[in-house]
């Protein structure tokens, strides 16, 4: 069984917070407590669509010693794939849904000396549930997050209202921007920062904080990709000794559950790394999207993340 | 010639590098004796304008070439510990982008490091380059005393007295290396002391 281990739950909660973001509340089906979990740390959420089976990544927001329920905050997504839209039009409170155990890829640094948190509107999620992980400890934290518009401004009520200090909103629609040269500089030393938002956000927070002299190390990003449709192609899988057809909207990790392969994965947001897959042979060219991998690698050949990133061309083996 | 390839060794042993200019808001540059050398190589006048340069000399004849870069803050001083009140609040005062390099012998970058780190900085975003002495901080494991610059091994404990074998074992909390009693099966059994890389 590939991916982090499952656990049944029941929705039991679901609470619509403006045009885009609806929140849902799970908890364990058996009764028993849930795992904590540290903040910054995400669940996969599977959901029967029909024949189809989404997995999708979403980050945890509730308070990660709260072992009673789950919570997440799902942003529609009318042009994606439509695990959004399912969990948004299809599921029900009463349900009963498989997630897997937390898998956090985006943990807080407990060496910093401060943590300066950036988000862009659903990215605010992880920050959530590492806000309250932080103040159990006291911890030195700031955040500032961009949002559309004061309606689609997903808990800034609550931030600003528990932690009216160390919040600073800023709306879109009123040209409100964040300073971000003047917001690096002069912050302590042993400050780290974290940023998770749209990818525009992160490679301008990543590239601002190098230009500033920020260690690498001090600098962290969250991003999940989802798979983006493409051509169908076909795939040799040598060791399982099959051939498969990737359709327009599916990843070639779905394609390869589909068809029974026992695939490895985690985040399936082409962050992770695990699954990460060696290619015998291809004629053709690489559609790399992860940010797993490194320029060199995607250059290479060798590599591929099945869980974004596709192929177009004639042959494709891959060693799994 | 102040420069010494180090033969390879454990994951533990530290590995320097060659200290390069990095963009950032202010530089803090800390050297003792040769490692004013890695520092002469890296100044750019832009650097100097917001560099705190702090030197061991320990005898030898840098001084007045490293105070001829300019830097806007310079200190000498005659041992680490004398250096250190200075180098800790510089690094309280410091903000982020701040740029670490550190020049000289082991003992020397390996507190500095620590020092560093200790501020909050990772310490794989400290800069080092080894110059001059090959001698190490030794940690004696028996009484914990530490053994400066020694270029040994086996070495005498300075502390205790034991004879101590020389191992690659580094710990950055210590910035020192560890040193075992090498006759404790045999006592009296203690091989004739060479230079650590002969």
């Amino acid at each position: 069984m590939s991916g982090a281990e499952k656990i049944a739950v029941t929705v039991t909660d679901i609470v619509p917070l403006n045009d885009l973001v609806t929140r849902f509340e799970f908890k364990r089906t058996d009764g028993a407590l849930l795992p904590t979990f540290s903040g910054g740390a995400h669940t996969v959420v599977e959901m029967q669509d029909g024949d189809i089976t989404r997995l999708n990544p979403y980050s945890l927001m509730s308070d990660p010693m709260d072992q009673t329920a789950y919570t997440i905050s799902v942003r529609r997504d009318d042009e994606g794939r439509g695990g959004s839209l399912f969990m948004h039009n299809n599921v029900a409170v009463g349900d009963e849904m498989v997630i897997s155990y937390p898998v956090n890829l985006f943990s807080l640094d407990l060496r910093a000396r401060k943590h300066l948190f950036i988000a862009g509107g659903i990215g605010i999620t992880p920050f959530l549930a590492q806000i309250k992980q932080l103040e159990r400890f006291n911890g030195h934290w700031e955040l500032h997050y961009a949002c559309r518009s004061e309606s689609l401004g997903s808990y800034v009520d609550e931030l600003t209202g528990h932690h009216p200090n160390e919040t600073h909103i800023y709306y879109d629609d009123q040209d409100q921007a964040i300073d971000l040269v003047s917001l690096l500089d002069g912050q302590p030393l042993g400050t780290h920062v974290y940023v998770c938002g749209p990818k525009g956000m992160i490679d301008w927070v990543r590239k601002t904080a190098a230009d500033e002299g920020w260690p690498r190390e001090a600098v962290h990003y969250e991003e999940f990709l989802a798979p983006q449709p493409g051509k169908p192609f076909e795939v040799k899988l040598a060791v399982s000794n099959k051939v498969i057809h990737v359709g327009e909207q599916e990843s070639l990790l779905e394609a390869m559950e589909r068809e029974g392969v026992d695939a490895p994965y985690l985040c399936r947001g082409g962050a992770c790394g695990q699954c990460e897959t060696t290619v015998i042979d291809y004629t053709g060219n690489f559609i790399h999207r992860d940010h797993w991998l490194d320029d060199s690698e995607h250059a290479s050949g060798q590599k591929i993340m099945p869980c974004v990133s596709r192929f177009e061309g004639k042959t494709l083996v891959l060693d799994r | 010639m102040s420069k010494f390839t180090f033969p390879e060794s454990i994951r533990s042993r530290p590995v320097y590098g060659t200290l390069e200019a990095r963009d950032g808001s202010a530089h803090l540059l800390v050297a003792d004796a040769h490692g004013a050398e890695a520092i002469l190589d890296v100044a750019t006048p832009e650097m100097m304008a917001k560099a705190h340069i702090i030197y061991i000399p320990k005898g030898e004849a840098f001084e007045d070439k490293l105070r001829a870069l300019n830097a806007a803050s310079f200190y000498a001083g005659p041992s680490y510990a004398a250096a250190e009140p200075r180098l800790r609040k510089a690094l309280a005062d410091a903000k982020m982008g701040l740029q670490v390099y550190l020049a000289g012998t082991e003992g020397l970058m390996g507190q500095a490091q620590n020092a560093a780190m200790a501020a909050g900085i990772p310490h794989t975003a400290i800069q080092t380059e080894h110059r001059g002495s090959i001698a190490r901080r030794m940690q004696c494991v028996h009484c914990k005393g530490i053994t400066e610059d020694v270029e040994t091994d086996p070495f005498v404990c300075s502390h205790c007295g034991l004879n101590l074998f020389v191992r690659d074992h580094y710990s950055r909390r210590l910035a020192a290396y560890q040193g075992v009693c090498i006759d404790a099966e045999d006592p009296g059994n203690v091989p004739s002391p060479k230079g650590i890389y002969e």
